[in-house]
């Protein structure tokens, strides 16, 4: 039971991230279906400089309800999409 | 469309204002639009034209008015707090004789209380505020700097703070800390999501979208309309 709940969260918390970045960088819908864990977004997608960075991260945490503290944010958090996600799913398990 | 200068009171200022008007002069229906804050002001002042041409083809007036210290304004924005904000878009509301209000982003903290309306995406100021605290960290830490949103914001209460080229008095700062989406809860939100389209504030480098403006304008008649 324990493993499915937490197959839903990973699922919901996928899905959520996928359509932030999808609405707050402005991309199509068809690029963020394909992004894997190894996609490379910081540095690697242009529509991601360091404004857009901020509203990101102000969207991930009124969307998701968590808080993240700004001494959390490096580039290896924002390196890929899967770490970004192993990130935002730390936080909601807390 | 035209700008016109009208009397409006703010801190500092000469007595007037410039707003953007649209539509027949004598329409029934007049939308006083308060404009999102800060850099999303500048983001969404396209998609705001195109709203207001749009409404003027549906015989529906509309006003935008800079927010003091803001766009053309001649009042100084160190000066301005949301409480200034607050009165312009009134004295907008009443000196335009308006009928409706359409808040767009952090706009639903100083849009009028009283009459119908729309909340377009509403977002706390607060929330802002953290977005603008946020960049110019990250930006100061590409270049070796090292501060925190609780120095800074005690920095900015006593002092004011300049935030992405936004020079903000210490009653500015305070106002936005504390401003939540309290405020005109009671009209309707509507969002990008229903409408179809993308959050054009968020994108550094935003584009053009025609069907999102087309169906905001089009939500906007058919309430009034109803």
């Amino acid at each position: 039971m324990r493993e499915l709940a937490a197959q839903r969260t990973h699922d919901d918390t996928d899905a959520q991230l996928r359509a932030i970045l999808r609405d707050v960088l402005g991309l199509k819908p068809r690029q963020v279906e394909a992004f894997t864990r190894a996609t490379e977004l910081f540095g690697a997608l242009p529509e991601l400089d360091s404004m857009a960075v901020a509203g990101l991260l102000t969207e991930i945490e009124d969307r998701l309800d968590i808080v993240i503290e700004d001494d959390e944010v490096d580039g290896e958090m924002l390196a890929t999409y899967g770490s970004l996600l192993a990130f935002t799913e730390a936080k909601r398990a807390r | 469309m035209k700008a016109i200068a009208w009397p409006c009171p703010a801190p500092g200022g000469t007595g007037e204002e410039f707003a953007v008007v649209a539509g027949p002069e004598d329409a029934r229906s007049r939308v006083l639009i308060a404009p999102a804050l800060f850099e999303e002001a500048n983001k969404t002042r396209r998609l705001l034209a195109q709203v207001m041409r749009d409404l003027s083809t549906r015989g529906i007036a509309s006003v935008l008015p800079d927010l003091p210290g803001c766009g053309e304004s001649p009042a100084p924005l160190e000066r301005q707090d949301l409480a200034s904000w607050r009165k312009a878009m009134a004295a907008a509301a009443r000196h335009f004789a308006t009928t409706h209000v359409l808040s767009m982003r952090g706009g639903v903290a100083v849009a009028p209380r009283t009459g119908s309306g729309w909340r377009f995406e509403p977002i706390a100021a607060r929330s802002q505020l953290r977005t603008l605290l946020r960049t110019r960290i990250l930006a100061a830490r590409d270049n070796g700097g090292n501060d925190s949103p609780a120095r800074l914001l005690d920095e900015g209460r006593h002092h004011g703070l300049e935030l992405a080229g936004y020079r903000l008095g210490p009653a500015m700062v305070i106002a936005l800390e504390a401003a939540d989406l309290s405020r005109t809860s009671k009209r309707p939100t509507v969002t990008v999501a229903e409408l179809g389209g993308v959050p054009l504030w968020r994108n550094p480098e935003p584009d053009e979208d025609p069907a999102l403006t087309g169906a905001l304008a089009a939500r906007i008649g058919r309430d009034i309309a109803s």
